[in-house]
Parts: structure tokens; sequence; C-alpha cells
């Protein structure tokens, strides 16, 4: 157990950290694509066209979804990386 | 060869892959019944989870939804993929690494609490039963109205086919039916797509076509001309929404905080081998979802502008072949009010409820119905919304392989959808209620046999509401959203995030979540629905977006409630921090 060893503790309590801080800007990220942009900004946005799409309306129906995907591939090469330095990864 | 018998050569095939499949990956073990053995590559994974998650309602309701409701639409295709970036941060790649079987697993060992996987275990089972009884109908009413099979009979065959290969097969023989299943109903749902987004606007693909101007030579935006046709038949906006921005906001969190929070999605991520496979698998689940979750918008969107253009304002002797035809399957309706011989479509209900028809044949030639006529609004046009997705091989004039392809596609996505739900409430009988709660001494074997018999007596209640609906299903299936994010959600993130969430907190809080929750929707939908509307609703959240004040609640009740009782036992701590570490991960183990 973690505890035993100081040194995985250590490690351990740093990589959480960092854990952390990434969640809170992937999160944040994707609160702004879907509620922000899609949601609470639309009637702004959607002054602006993309193409033939109102912006706010694009994110709605479109965007936030791309986005969420690209979220989530990062967030997996990120804490494999963050994971390999802390001698963590599984 | 005719449509009908290419119908059921198709259906044919693609039930003989499923039972194939079935046999050759059967379960020999808990584990294999219970998590495929956990040693499932991501993407296939991935593709599984796509095909779980996707169910009858996504596949020929939700385009016909977002058809109707335009803007407001965006709530379904938001709060259904953004659940998945929760997953894959919060919680999935943790839930793998504490590694065991089921969501009430976790809830019990990591509050140590027979009582809070007891709890645990009722919103599971009332979260999947509300939802199992759906997909049950949808198999029903696909067979009735692709193979003229009636909807019993129909719901029957369903049975019969998910009983072989759920329980034979328990999470093994689900996974490997549920990549075939993806690929029949995805090929199934673009294929007209493709061909529709051609149709109107000259490019294949649906999601740059729904931006694309409409090739009429009129040189404008599909959403443009949408917009307008719309507003001259008296509606709104189709890029503009009816719903009050403070409930598109909290239906959306409740969708997408309820799918982080479904048992029946999680227990996919414990299939793969580690942590680190959860967060990746999760990423191609997305993607996989997206496919379809980036078309639907299209479709839904062309699917109106065809209704617009060849229907208002046409007699109906020059109707499409489509709409006589849908006619004669109860999907669609006129009611020549003004007496002209011409179609009207405009804002409002052309008669009272659901049509009855009379079958005989009006002034013009359409089905008459006998519903008492509602003459303060001009609409004359009845449509069940399914019918923009069912009916679009026929609008785009594609081939009678296309319609047998979506039919076999509409029952792919019901029974893997109905499949997955089985085996979570399968194993939460024999796994969390007997194994871990009541009968510790069952043998391996013992406890096997009981996750097949639940799995027997879950497809004959499932298949029993899908026959005999209770009004309240219908209501209520939307719901199982709300009480997932009210319930589970809260009390799994924080057995993650806190060490120090403690029994009484995580109980108490999902008990008040699940009870607020609850009551508030049953008191709109079923005992007071004459009061739901927005001047009595709490805060202006409509029931189905109320999941997140009760998520709220749950979160309150629970930090006051830990702040007053004894803190967690230190083995506690060590668990929390074990799984916040991916090093270390083994296989799903038996215990």
């Amino acid at each position: 157990m973690s505890e035993d060893n100081p040194d995985t503790s250590a490690a351990a309590g740093a990589y959480w950290k960092k854990n952390i801080r990434l969640l809170i800007t992937l999160m944040a990220i994707w609160f702004v694509v879907s509620f922000g942009f899609g949601i609470l900004l639309r009637p702004f946005l959607d002054q602006f066209m993309l193409g033939g799409f109102p912006l706010g309306f694009w994110f709605a129906q479109q965007g936030s979804i791309y986005v969420f995907i690209v979220l989530i591939f990062y967030y997996a090469w990120k804490m494999k990386k963050i994971e390999r330095e802390h001698d963590l990864d599984d | 060869m005719s449509t009908q018998a290419l119908i059921y050569l198709f259906v044919g095939i693609s039930f003989a892959l499923y039972i194939g499949i079935a046999i050759w990956t059967r379960a020999g073990s808990t584990k294999e019944f219970y998590v495929a053995g956990g040693g499932v590559h991501p993407v296939v994974n991935g593709m599984a989870t796509a095909a779980d998650w996707m169910s009858a309602a996504s596949f020929i309701s939700m385009a016909g939804l977002i058809a109707f409701m335009g803007y407001d639409g965006s709530v379904y295709l938001m709060g259904w993929t953004g659940g998945y970036v929760m997953l894959a941060l919060l919680l999935a790649p943790y839930l793998r690494k504490f590694g065991q079987f089921t969501v009430p697993d976790f809830i019990g060992t990591r509050y140590y609490s027979k009582v809070a996987r007891t709890v645990a275990v009722v919103c599971l089972i009332f979260i999947s039963f509300t939802y199992i009884a759906g997909q049950m109908r949808g198999v029903g009413i696909v067979f009735s109205r692709f193979l003229d099979v009636d909807v019993t009979m129909g719901v029957i065959i369903g049975m019969a086919i998910v009983f072989v290969y759920a329980v034979l097969g328990g999470m093994k023989g689900i996974t490997y039916t549920q990549v075939a299943q993806y690929c029949v109903l995805i090929f199934a749902y673009m294929v007209p797509a493709f061909f529709l987004s051609m149709m109107i606007t000259g490019n294949p693909i649906p999601q740059i076509g729904l931006g694309s101007t409409v090739n009429d030579g009129s040189g404008m935006y599909v959403l443009q001309k949408l917009d307008e046709s719309l507003q001259m038949m008296g509606f709104g906006p189709y890029t503009d929404g009816s719903k009050s921005m403070i409930d598109v906001f909290c239906i959306t969190a409740a969708l997408m905080i309820g799918t982080a929070g479904l048992p029946h999605v999680i227990v996919r991520f414990f299939t793969v081998p580690k942590a680190s496979d959860a967060r990746r698998s999760a990423g191609w689940a997305l993607i996989f979802i997206a496919l379809l979750y980036t078309t639907a918008p299209a479709v839904a969107a062309f699917a109106r502008l065809n209704f617009n253009d060849s229907v208002n304002n046409t007699a109906y002797a020059e109707a499409p072949a489509w709409f006589t035809n849908w006619e004669k399957n109860h999907l669609i309706a006129w009611t020549d009010k003004n007496g002209d011989g011409v179609m009207q479509v405009a804002k409002g209900d052309p008669f009272k409820g659901a049509p009855e028809y009379t079958g005989e044949t009006g002034a013009a030639g359409e089905q008459a119905v006998s519903n008492e006529i509602l003459t303060d609004n001009a609409n004359e046009v009845y449509v069940d919304k399914d019918i923009m997705v069912l009916a679009n091989p026929e609008i785009g004039n594609l081939p009678g392989w296309v319609i047998a392809l979506v039919a076999a596609g509409g029952l792919a996505a019901a029974l893997s959808t109905a499949a997955g739900l089985l085996l979570v409430i399968s194993t939460a009988v024999s796994h969390d209620l007997m194994k871990s709660t009541f009968k510790p001494d069952i043998s391996e074997k013992g406890e096997l046999l009981a996750a097949r018999v639940a799995a027997t007596c879950a497809i004959v209640v499932a298949g029993f509401l899908g026959i005999y609906p209770p009004g309240w299903v219908a209501q209520v299936v939307a719901f199982a959203f709300g009480l997932a994010a009210a319930s589970l959600f809260p009390a799994i993130f924080m057995g993650i995030f806190s060490k120090t969430m403690n029994k009484e907190g995580a109980i108490s809080g999902m008990v008040v979540g699940l009870a607020f929750t609850f009551l508030y929707i049953a008191y709109f939908k079923l005992w007071n629905p004459d009061a739901n509307v927005a001047e009595n609703w709490l805060f202006g959240i409509s029931p189905e977006g109320i999941g997140v004040v009760g998520m709220v609640l749950n979160f309150v009740v629970a930090l006051v409630v830990m702040k007053m009782s004894a803190p967690v036992p230190a083995h506690v701590g060590q668990l929390v921090e074990s799984i916040r570490v991916p090093r270390g991960a083994t296989g799903a183990h038996a215990h």
C-alpha cells in the first residue's frame, strides 16, 4: 500500500494534483462549448454565421460534440504521459 | 424480390448472426458473464458501448423529435453525448481500477455498508426497468410496422432472441453481438441520410449538407429556408426554440449527468483490461455515437424541409407515395377541415389525440378518422414523429433493400440496448443481492445459474411491460436519466474524489436525491398532469430537467450529514488512494 513507501506516496500525491488541474481545465472547456456557446451565449453567437449555420446553433447541434471527442482523447493521451513521468502507469 | 421479402431476409440474416455470435462466445464463468473476462479491446468495447447506448429511441425517434423541436432538440444531442466526457474524465478509469463487477459493488465497498449497496441496487433496478420496457415496445413496433406481425408477437420474438444471447452469452456474448448490431444500425442510419443530403443539398455528407445551400436554385441555406418556410406556416423559426433558457440548461445537464450515472453504460468500462483503456474506450464510444448524433440533426432538418415542401398546400390527390403508404400504417393522417381537397400544414393539432381510423375513405380518398376535429387552428395534418426516420428511404426514392436495412437497424438498436440493461439487472440480483448480501456462501456455479435465472425473469417482466405498457412507461422512460443523475452519480463521484465522505452522508444523499426527483416527476407526470406547465415548475425547471436539482440536493445533504457523523475508517482512505492511481490494476476478480 502506498503509505508503506513514502516515494510512491509522494509520487501519487503529485500525480493526483496534476490530474485535478487537468480535469478542471478540460471540464471548463466542456462547460463553455456546450452550456456556454450552445445555450447561454447562443442568442449572441447566432448573429455570426458558419457557412449556413448560425454559430450558436452549430455549437449546440454539431460543434460541442466534436469538442467532446477531442477532450476525451487529449485527456487519455496527457494522463498517460503524466503517469509515465511519475512511474505510475498501468 | 419484393420489399417485404427483402425485409424478412435482412432481419432473418441479422438475427442468425446475433445468435451465431452468442453461441460462439458463450460465457463459462461469472467473470465472463459479468465483465466478458475483462479482456475486451478498448475500440471493440467502444463500439459495443455505442450500440448499448443507442436505443430504439435514438434510432427511430430522435431525428423526428428534433425535426419538430428545432433548436430545442439540442438538449438530446448535447445531453446524450456530453455525459461521455464526464464518464471518461471523472468515473470510468477509477471504477475500472477498483476492478469489481458492478456499480453497487463499488458503492457497497467504498461506503463499507450493505445498506449503501442495497440502496444502489434499488436505484439501479428502478432506472433499468423503466428503460427496458421502452426497448421491448420498440422491438414490437418495428415488427408490426415492417413485418406485418402484431406487436405482441413482435415482442415475443424479440424476447426469444435476447434470451438466447443474453442468458447464454452474458456480457461476453452481449459484447460481440453489440459490435455486430452497431455495424448494422449505423449502416442503416447513414445510407438514407447520405441520399437525403445528396437529394436536398447536392452534398452527400449530412453534417456538411446541413450547413449548405438547398439545390433548388434559390441559393438559400438549408436552415435559412427552413426558418422561412416554418414562419410562413405560422411556426417559430427552426433555429430558435420555445423552451426557456434555464429549462434547456437543466435538461441538458440532467441528461449528461444521468448518462454518466447509468449502470448499464458504466459496467461496459469494467470489461477493458486497464484503467487507461477505460479512458480511451470512452473516447471511441463517443466517436461511434457521434457518427449518428451529428447525422441526426441533419436528417431532422432535411426531413422537415421535405415534409413542408411536399405536403403543405398539395392536393391530396397528388400526395407523395410515402404519404399514402404511411397513412395505411397509421403514422400520418389528413382531415380536410376547409373542404378544399388540399392539405394545409400549420401550428396546432388537427384533431384531439392520436388518430382513430374508421377504415373508410373520405371525400378525396384519404383514410378517414373519427377524432373530434379542432377548429381553433388551420392544421389538417397529423404526423407521428417517427415517420421522419422510417419514411426516409421512400422519400429519397431508395430501393427496397434500404427499407429492409432500416428495419434491421431499428431492431439492432432496440435489442442491443435491451440486452445491456438485462445484464445489469441480472447481475444486480445474482451478484449484489445474493452473493454479496444475502447468500455469501453461494458457489461460482450457483451464482452463474442465479444470474441466468435472474436474466430470464427480467426478460419476461420486460416483455410483459412491452406487451401491456402501463401508461406511465412512456411517460417516465426519459426520466431514468434524472433519477441516475440525482442518485448514483453523486455517490460514485464523491466516492472517488473525496476521502472523507462516509456511509451516512452517501446513503442519505442518495435517498434524498432519488426521493425528491421521483416525487417531482411523479407529481407532474402521474398525479397531476394538468399542472405540468412552466408557471408551476420549481425555478421554471420541467420534470425532464429536475434531476439537476436532485443532484445538488444529494451533494448538499451528503456533505451536511457527513459533518455530523463518524469519520470513515482508515482502510477506506487506502482504497481511495489505490483507485486513484492506474498502476496495479488487475483483471476484474471474483471475491
